[in-house]
C-alpha cells in the first residue's frame, strides 16, 4: 500500500518499518499502514488464509471439513470455535489427509480422492469442504478437479476451498475463499429455483455461545424469521435456501460484506449492516431491521422488546459503571468491526480506551476507530507482543479485551483480560451479552487476586 | 450428539487413509517447545505466519503462558525464490528488536517443500558477537510433534555441546523428553536428591510455568543456560528419557563428545522411576537416599491400600509414545487392563514394546496401534467398551459419546489448568496418577450407584 504519511514519533521496541503501522490519535494526520504483510522476524499475532476460511465455514454443522495438507494444519483447527449446533456435530470432528513425504513428492491428489471416498463411505455427509493448505498450493495439487470428480462419483457436494495460506498471511483472503465456497454451494442447479420468502439471512453470525439463537429469539418476537445464518448453526440444506431471503443482515464486516454484495448482485437481496455487541448497538440494529419491513406491528413489537430489555440492562450497566469508571482498557481483536463495538461498550461502562488494534483492519476501519476514541489513544495494526506490552505498561492499562495469544501476556503484566475472540464460549451479543460482557469486564478488572498481587509481603513496600 | 463415529466396525485392520481425529500434531510445535527450554531463546518459525500462530496458540492453551516465537512471514515471493532472504532479514530483525541470546530456527512444511538450505543461510546471516543461531529441520509430513521435539534437541546438542577433552565431570545430563515443566522439575529433584549435580535441557521450568511478576519478561528466568548446554559435553553420562523424544539427541552427544547415553523411559510409574534411580545409583556410585526410599514406600503402600478400587478395570490409553509406554507399564502394576493403547506418532517399536508388556503380564485381547487416530479408537470402544480413558483433551468427545470418564494426561490439555505445574513423573507422580485415576472411578461410582450403595467410607 502506498501511503503519503508523515512519520509518527519513533518508539523503541518497534521495528522501524512498523512505525507506519502505529499511530496516536490527534498527534498527526498520518495514515496507518494495514493489510500489509507482516515483517520477517516479527512475532506476529496474525493467522493465515486457511484459518480465515476455516473459521467462516466451520459452523456448517453437517458438512465434513477435510483439510488437505500435513497433519498440523488440521490439528490446530480442530473444534476451534465455540459455535453451537442444534443438531449435527459433524463439524467438530477433525479430518486431515495427513500428507506424507511421498505425497509431497508425487502429488497428493490420489490420497485426497481416497480420503473423500472413505469419508463418504463412513459418514454419508451432504457436503464436504476440501481446504487447501500452503503445501498443497506449493506442490500444485488440482483440488478443483479432484473435488469435481468426487462430486460426480458420489452425487454430493464436494467443494474446494482455495485457502493456500502463503499467498498472504491475511485472514481476509481466507474470508474471500470461504465466501466463494459458500456462493458455490448455494447457487441453484440448472432449472431449479428457490422460492422467495419474507425471511432474512444473517451473515457473519457464527452462533458463538448461542448468539444466533439469541438474536433469533428477538427477531421472532418482532415477527421476523431467520432463513439461514452464514454460517452459525447452519446445515447444507438450509444454506441452499439462502437465495430465498428478502434481506441480508451483515454482522462481521470483515468476512461477509463481499458475500452480501454478491448476493445482492446475483439474487437481488439487499443488505444492511447490523451489530449486536452492546445494548445500544443491539437496539439500533433491531430498529433498522424492523424499519426495513416497514410494518407497524413489527415496529411496535420491536419497541416493546427494546424497552423491556433496556430496563434490565441499564441498572446492571450502571452498577458496573460505578466500579469501572476511570479504569483504563486496551483492545486487540481480529477485526475492526469488533473493535468498534467493544470501544463503545467500554465507554458505556465508563472506561477509557487507551489502546486499540486489530489484525486485519482496513484503512477505513482505522479511520473510524480513530474518530471515536479520545485523543492520545494508540491505534495499531498487527501488533507484536513487545508493542502490546509497551503500550499496556505505558498507558497503565487495567483490562484488555483480546484473543488467546494476548490473554497470558496480559495476565503476566498484572492486567485483567476478557476473551472476545471466536474461541470464547459465552455469548456476548444482544442485551444478555451486554450484561455478561459488563460482568466479565468487572470480574477481571476488579478481581480480588489483584489485591494479593499488590500486597506481596516478600517485595519491598512500594509507595 | 457428539457421537459421529459410525457404529459399523471398519473391516479389520482398515486404517484410515488420512486421519480422523488425530492423536498427533506437527513437528514445529515440538521444536518450539524444546527451544523455549533454553534460557534467553526466541524460537523462530521459518515459514508463513499462520503456522507460527497456530503453534504458539497450541502451547499457550496448554501451558496458560505466552509462547513467544518469531516467523519469517513467507509470502508468495518466498515460495518462488526461496526463503533465504526472509530468513536473513528475520535474523537481523529479531536480534535488533527482541535481543535474544539465541535464536532456534525450525522449518515448516512450506520451507521444507521449497527446500531452503538452513545451515548455509545461517552461515551467511549477520549474527551479533556472542549470540547464537541454531536450527532443526521439522517437516511435518514426517513424524509428529514428538519428532520435532527430538529434532530440536538434537539440533541443540550438535550446535552447542562441546567437550574440552578433560576427564568427565561427576555430573549427569538430563534429557527430560516432551513433558510438562512440573515433570522436569520433579526429575531434576530426584537426581539432585541423590547428590548428583545435573544439567537438564530442554528445561522449560520457570519458562512455561513462570510466576506472575507484574512485569512481562520476554525471556523468563528459567531455561537451560547456554554455557551449561555447552558444558554438557563434559558430563559423565546422559540420562536420556524417552526413546522418541531424547534418544537421538543423546546419541548425537555420545558421538560428538563421548558422553555415554543411558536410554531410559520417562519415569512414569514405579518401575520406570526405579530404573531412573538405579541408573543414577550405578552411574555415579551413590546411595539411594532414605528420602526416596520413603517416597517409594509411600507409593507402594498407597497402591496396596487402594488397589481394589481400580483393579481389573479396562482402560484405553492414547497419547505420545514416551508417555504412553511407561504409563501403560504403571497401569499394569496397578492391576488395570490396558485394553486399547494408541499413539499417533509413527514407529513400529511402539507396538512391539506395548505388546511385550501385555504379554508378560498375561493380558490378552488388547489392541495396540502406532500412528492411529481417535476414530479408530472410538470404533474399538464401540465394539467393546472400557471403564476409563486416559489421554489428552481430544478424548473428551469419546468420553461423552460413550459416557466413559477421562483422566487427562499428556499434550495437549486445553480444557483444564494447573496440570503443567504438577508432575506425573517420579514417585510423587505415581501418587498423583493413583489419585486422579481412583478418584475419577470413585466419583463415577458415587454418581451412578443406588442410594443403598452410596457409602461414606470407600
Ligand atoms: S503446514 Fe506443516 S508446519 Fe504448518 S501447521 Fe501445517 S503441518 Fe504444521
Ligand atoms: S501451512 Fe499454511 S494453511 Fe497451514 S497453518 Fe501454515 S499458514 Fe496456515
Amino acid at each position: 500500500m502506498e501511503n503519503d504519511c508523515s512519520l509518527p514519533a519513533g518508539s523503541a521496541p518497534c521495528i522501524d518499518e512498523r512505525q507506519f503501522s502505529i499511530m496516536t490519535t490527534g498527534k498527526n494526520k498520518s495514515r496507518i499502514h494495514c493489510a500489509d504483510d507482516s515483517l520477517a522476524g516479527a512475532v506476529s499475532q496474525r493467522a493465515c488464509v486457511y484459518s480465515g476460511a476455516r473459521v467462516v465455514l466451520n459452523p456448517v454443522t453437517d458438512a465434513v471439513h477435510l483439510v488437505h495438507g500435513p497433519i498440523g494444519c488440521a490439528s490446530y483447527t480442530w473444534d476451534i470455535r465455540g459455535s453451537l449446533s442444534s443438531d449435527s456435530e459433524m463439524f467438530r470432528q477433525s479430518f486431515s489427509t495427513d500428507l506424507k513425504e511421498r505425497d509431497v513428492v508425487f502429488g497428493g491428489e490420489p490420497k485426497l480422492a481416497a480420503c473423500i471416498d472413505e469419508i463418504v463411505e463412513k459418514y454419508h455427509p451432504p457436503a464436504i469442504f476440501v481446504y487447501s493448505t500452503c503445501v498443497v498450493g506449493m506442490i500444485g495439487d488440482d483440488i478443483i478437479a479432484v473435488c469435481k470428480e468426487a462430486s460426480h462419483r458420489h452425487g454430493i457436494e464436494v467443494i474446494p476451498v482455495e485457502s493456500s495460506g502463503f499467498i498472504s498471511g491475511n485472514k481476509i483472503v481466507g474470508y474471500r475463499a470461504a465466501g466463494d465456497a459458500l456462493l458455490k454451494l448455494i447457487r441453484p442447479k440448472e432449472g431449479e429455483t428457490v422460492e422467495k420468502t419474507r425471511k432474512l439471512n444473517y451473515l457473519g453470525e457464527y452462533n458463538l455461545g448461542g448468539e444466533k439463537w439469541l438474536v433469533e429469539s428477538y427477531l421472532r418476537e418482532m415477527g421476523i424469521e431467520i432463513n439461514v445464518a452464514f454460517t452459525g448453526d447452519s446445515t447444507v440444506a438450509d444454506l441452499k435456501k439462502a437465495p430465498g431471503a428478502c434481506l441480508n443482515l451483515v454482522q462481521c464486516t470483515g468476512s461477509m460484506h463481499w458475500v452480501a454484495m454478491s448476493l445482492d448482485q446475483e439474487y437481488g437481496i439487499p443488505y444492511i449492516d447490523v451489530n449486536f455487541f452492546g445494548a445500544e448497538n443491539t437496539a439500533e440494529s433491531l430498529r433498522k431491521i424492523a424499519s426495513f419491513y416497514g410494518d407497524d406491528e413489527i415496529m411496535r413489537r420491536t419497541e416493546a422488546l427494546i424497552e423491556r430489555e433496556m430496563k434490565k440492562v441499564r441498572p446492571v450497566i450502571d452498577r458496573y459503571r460505578e466500579k469501572l469508571t476511570g479504569k483504563r482498557a486496551a483492545i486487540y481483536v481480529g477485526g475492526a468491526f469488533k473493535a468498534l463495538a467493544i470501544i463503545r461498550q467500554l465507554k458505556e461502562l465508563g472506561m477509557e480506551v487507551m489502546f486499540t488494534g486489530t489484525q486485519t483492519g482496513k484503512q477505513e476501519d482505522y479511520e473510524q476507530i480513530s474518530s471515536i476514541v479520545s485523543e492520545g489513544t494508540v491505534v495499531i495494526d498487527d501488533a507484536n507482543p513487545a508493542e502490546i506490552e509497551k503500550f499496556l505498561l505505558e498507558k497503565d492499562v487495567d483490562m484488555m479485551a483480546g484473543g488467546v495469544k494476548e490473554r497470558f501476556l496480559a495476565h503476566k503484566l498484572g492486567i485483567g483480560f476478557v476473551d472476545h475472540n471466536h474461541d470464547r464460549k459465552d455469548g456476548l451479543a444482544g442485551f444478555e451479552g451486554a450484561i455478561r460482557f459488563a460482568r466479565e469486564v468487572y470480574a477481571t478488572t476488579c478481581s480480588p487476586v489483584w489485591e494479593r498481587v499488590k500486597k506481596n509481603p516478600f517485595e519491598e513496600v512500594q509507595d | 450428539m457428539l457421537d459421529c463415529t459410525p457404529k459399523e466396525p471398519v473391516p479389520s485392520d482398515a486404517h484410515t487413509i488420512g486421519k480422523i481425529n488425530p492423536v498427533k500434531t506437527c513437528q514445529p510445535v515440538g521444536a518450539m517447545y524444546a527451544a523455549l527450554g533454553i534460557h534467553g531463546c526466541l524460537p523462530h518459525s521459518h515459514g508463513s505466519q499462520g503456522c507460527c500462530s497456530y503453534h504458539r496458540m497450541a502451547l499457550s492453551r496448554h501451558f496458560h503462558e505466552p509462547a513467544m516465537a518469531s516467523t519469517s512471514s513467507f509470502t508468495e515471493g518466498a515460495s518462488v525464490f526461496g526463503g533465504a532472504a526472509n530468513l536473513k532479514t528475520a535474523i537481523k530483525n529479531v536480534f535488533a528488536i527482541y535481543h535474544p541470546d539465541i535464536i532456534a530456527i525450525h522449518t515448516t512444511c512450506l520451507s521444507e517443500t521449497i527446500g531452503d538450505d538452513l545451515p548455509t543461510i545461517i552461515k551467511q546471516a549477520e549474527i551479533p558477537e556472542g549470540r547464537y543461531v541454531i536450527h532443526a529441520n521439522t517437516p511435518s509430513y514426517h513424524g509428529s510433534h514428538i519428532t520435532g521435539f527430538s529434532n530440536m534437541c538434537r539440533g541443540i546438542v550438535s550446535y552447542l555441546a562441546e567437550s574440552d577433552g578433560n576427564p568427565k565431570k561427576e555430573r549427569a545430563n538430563i534429557f527430560p523428553g516432551f513433558v510438562n515443566p512440573g515433570d522436569m522439575r520433579e526429575v531434576r529433584r530426584i537426581v539432585t536428591e541423590m547428590g548428583v549435580p545435573s544439567i537438564m535441557y530442554p528445561d522449560t521450568t520457570n519458562v512455561m510455568d513462570s510466576p506472575l511478576l507484574n512485569k512481562y519478561e520476554m525471556y523468563p528466568g528459567g531455561g537451560a543456560k547456554i554455557e551449561d548446554i555447552k558444558d554438557s559435553g563434559n558430563s559423565k553420562m546422559t540420562l536420556s528419557l524417552g526413546a522418541w523424544s531424547s534418544d537421538e539427541a543423546a546419541a548425537t552427544l555420545q558421538d560428538k563428545c563421548n558422553v555415554p547415553g543411558v536410554p531410559l523411559k520417562i519415569p512414569i510409574g514405579v518401575k520406570a522411576t526405579d530404573d531412573l534411580v538405579m541408573a543414577v545409583k550405578e552411574g555415579f556410585g551413590v546411595e539411594v537416599p532414605e528420602s526416596l526410599e520413603i517416597e517409594r514406600g509411600q507409593v507402594i503402600d498407597t497402591l496396596i491400600d487402594t488397589h481394589f478400587q481400580y483393579e481389573g478395570k479396562k482402560v484405553a490409553v492414547f497419547g505420545d509414545p514416551d508417555i504412553v509406554i511407561p504409563l501403560t507399564e504403571f497401569l499394569i502394576t496397578m492391576g488395570m487392563i490396558p485394553k486399547y493403547v494408541i499413539t499417533g506418532t509413527p514407529g513400529n517399536k511402539f507396538e512391539k514394546i506395548i505388546n511385550q508388556m501385555l504379554e508378560e503380564a498375561g493380558i490378552e485381547g488388547s489392541k495396540v496401534r502406532a500412528e492411529g487416530d481417535l476414530f479408530e479408537l472410538h470404533q474399538w470402544i464401540k465394539e467393546e467398551s472400557v471403564d476409563l480413558l486416559i489421554g489428552n483433551t481430544h478424548g473428551k468427545y469419546i468420553a461423552r459419546a460413550e459416557d466413559i470418564p477421562l483422566v487427562r494426561v499428556g499434550f495437549p490439555i486445553f480444557d483444564r489448568a494447573v496440570q503443567p505445574l504438577m508432575p506425573i513423573t517420579g514417585y510423587r507422580g505415581c501418587l498423583r496418577l493413583i489419585e486422579m485415576i481412583s478418584n475419577t472411578l470413585l466419583e463415577r461410582r458415587d454418581r451412578d450407584c443406588k442410594d443403598e450403595d452410596y457409602e461414606l467410607i470407600l
